[in-house]
């Protein structure tokens, strides 16, 4: 969790090798991620299953081959068996009845369910969400909460969710991590983070407009603004 | 000045490299996208039989005017019957390859730099690159392919269609001589005319296939971004098929 701007999603593309780093050490799976060449990396990555904020379902495919992609892209499996896997995916979802659908036909909620399946068709050890609930009404949001909770425990997988949306994770995290201004500034279980003296973690937890984090962006003096004759911005 | 002259000389040398640059890695995925002949084909779908009904109406108008100017032309000199040779000449030479690659990069390659544009900017290509599949040999080869292939159909297709054009003023409209038009075209029109508008055609497909993919690929993902790579495609491709047009006519001569 952490402010907007601060660096969780950057956090996400470095785990997933996405970006470099300029220094420093990434291990993900036992893996040093900077010493993988681009097929390891693809190896590895076929362990790992992300879902983006805003679903990244490719648009020309229907719901079914979205989610029969990484099957159809990295196995010999036959339709039937794609078929079945597929289905008990999009069942496992609550879309079963969506398959023939196309990305435009759906809700956001329902797209970020769609790629929820997808994520996990390769059974991955570790999945991986990048703002699961921006943009999402009270029932999807709901959904996906409850959703995130029931794949971790049933499949026995890792799940990193990232997010600034207090209550949500709070409900569905073993560890909170809080990332302010590019670093960890505190950590442990929920519980824990809401009993932490911290200024910048009682701003971030309470909701608070002005504290470490300051309300307004960095600019000269107001009065003295107000008050210049320069035309000036 | 000399200095910002010399600048921009070298960001165009730099990104003519990072262009030659992206077509070898195409070109070195191609034989194993190769192998996938569903992802071509629809490509050669997208890009081709979709663009056919403009290139058709196209080819039609052009052939056409063709007949037209150059009955009035060759009427001046008594030697109408030459309208076959002069118009098939024109088209499968010049006209053909040109205006269908002009076209081309209108209606195809605009298609496919804003489909690729807006494939990263909603994450589409990152999503691919997380579900360990190379987007390069998934989306950007078999989109590439598929316009070299398409092109060179499409302006044999726009050649075929405006000598018919031709014929359809020259013949049944001005009253030239139906045997003489065909006749005369078959005896002085040559192979090496033909290899010369294949060859022209398949240059101008690998150019405006590759700007389109490249501009596409790279765009910066906003819909400024996506606009900006959908516009340069049709501006460089245009200025690139008349340089290359010149290219190739001067190496058949």
């Amino acid at each position: 969790m952490g402010p907007s701007g601060t660096g969780k999603t950057t956090l996400l593309r470095l785990i997933t090798g996405q970006v470099h780093p300029d220094e420093g050490f990434i291990q993900v799976a036992g893996e040093n991620m900077l010493a993988l060449s681009r097929a390891q990396l693809y190896v590895l990555r076929r362990r790992m299953g992300m879902l983006f904020q805003n679903g990244a379902l490719l648009t020309d495919l229907s719901v079914f081959e979205n989610v029969a992609f990484p099957l159809r892209e990295h196995t010999d499996l036959t339709e039937r068996l794609i078929r079945q896997l597929v289905l008990t995916k999009l069942q496992a979802v609550g879309l079963r009845g969506a398959a023939l659908l196309m990305p435009a036909e759906l809700s956001g909620g329902m797209a970020r369910r769609v790629a929820l399946a997808r994520a996990i068709v390769m059974d991955p050890e570790i999945l991986i969400y990048d703002e699961p609930f921006v943009g999402l009404d009270p029932i999807s949001l709901g959904v996906i909460l409850r959703l995130i909770r029931r794949l971790n425990d049933t499949l026995g997988i890792t799940s990193i969710v990232v997010s600034h949306d207090v209550q949500e994770i709070s409900t569905v995290a073993d560890q909170v991590y809080l990332i302010a201004g590019g670093k960890v500034v505190a950590g442990g279980t929920p519980q824990e983070l809401r009993t932490n003296p911290s200024e910048i973690v009682k701003q971030f937890i309470g909701g608070l407009s002005d504290g470490p984090v300051p309300f307004h962006f960095p600019a000269p003096d107001y009065y003295e603004e107000l008050l210049s004759r320069s035309e000036d911005l | 000045m000399f200095r910002e002259l010399w600048e921009t000389f070298i960001e165009a040398l730099e990104d003519l490299g990072a262009v030659v640059h992206f077509l070898f890695r195409l070109v070195g995925n191609s034989p194993r996208v190769l192998l996938r002949y569903d992802l071509i084909s629809q490509q050669v779908f997208n890009s081709g039989a979709l663009s056919l009904v403009i290139i058709m109406l196209s080819g039609l108008f052009v052939g056409m005017v063709l007949g037209l100017q150059g009955f009035q032309l060759l009427q001046r000199f008594g030697s109408e019957e030459s309208l076959g040779t002069a118009a098939t000449i024109g088209l499968v030479k010049e006209l053909g390859p040109v205006v269908t690659a002009l076209l081309f990069a209108g209606r195809a390659g605009t298609a496919l730099a804003s489909e690729l544009g807006l494939m990263r900017a909603t994450d589409q290509i990152s999503a691919m690159e997380m579900m360990a599949v190379d987007p390069i040999q998934r989306v950007v080869v078999p989109r590439f392919l598929g316009g070299v292939i398409a092109m060179p159909l499409l302006a044999a297709i726009f050649s075929v269609i405006g000598i018919y054009g031709a014929q359809l003023v020259g013949v049944q409209i001005m009253g030239v001589d139906a045997g003489s038009f065909w006749s005369q075209m078959r005896g002085a029109v040559s192979l090496k005319d033909v290899y010369e508008g294949i060859a022209k055609s398949f240059a101008f497909g690998v150019a405006c296939s590759l700007i389109a993919v490249h501009q596409g690929y790279y765009a910066e993902p906003t819909a400024e971004g996506v606009g900006r790579a959908t516009t340069r495609t049709v501006v460089t491709s245009a200025v690139v098929i008349l340089f290359l047009d010149y290219l190739v006519t001067a190496a058949f001569l």
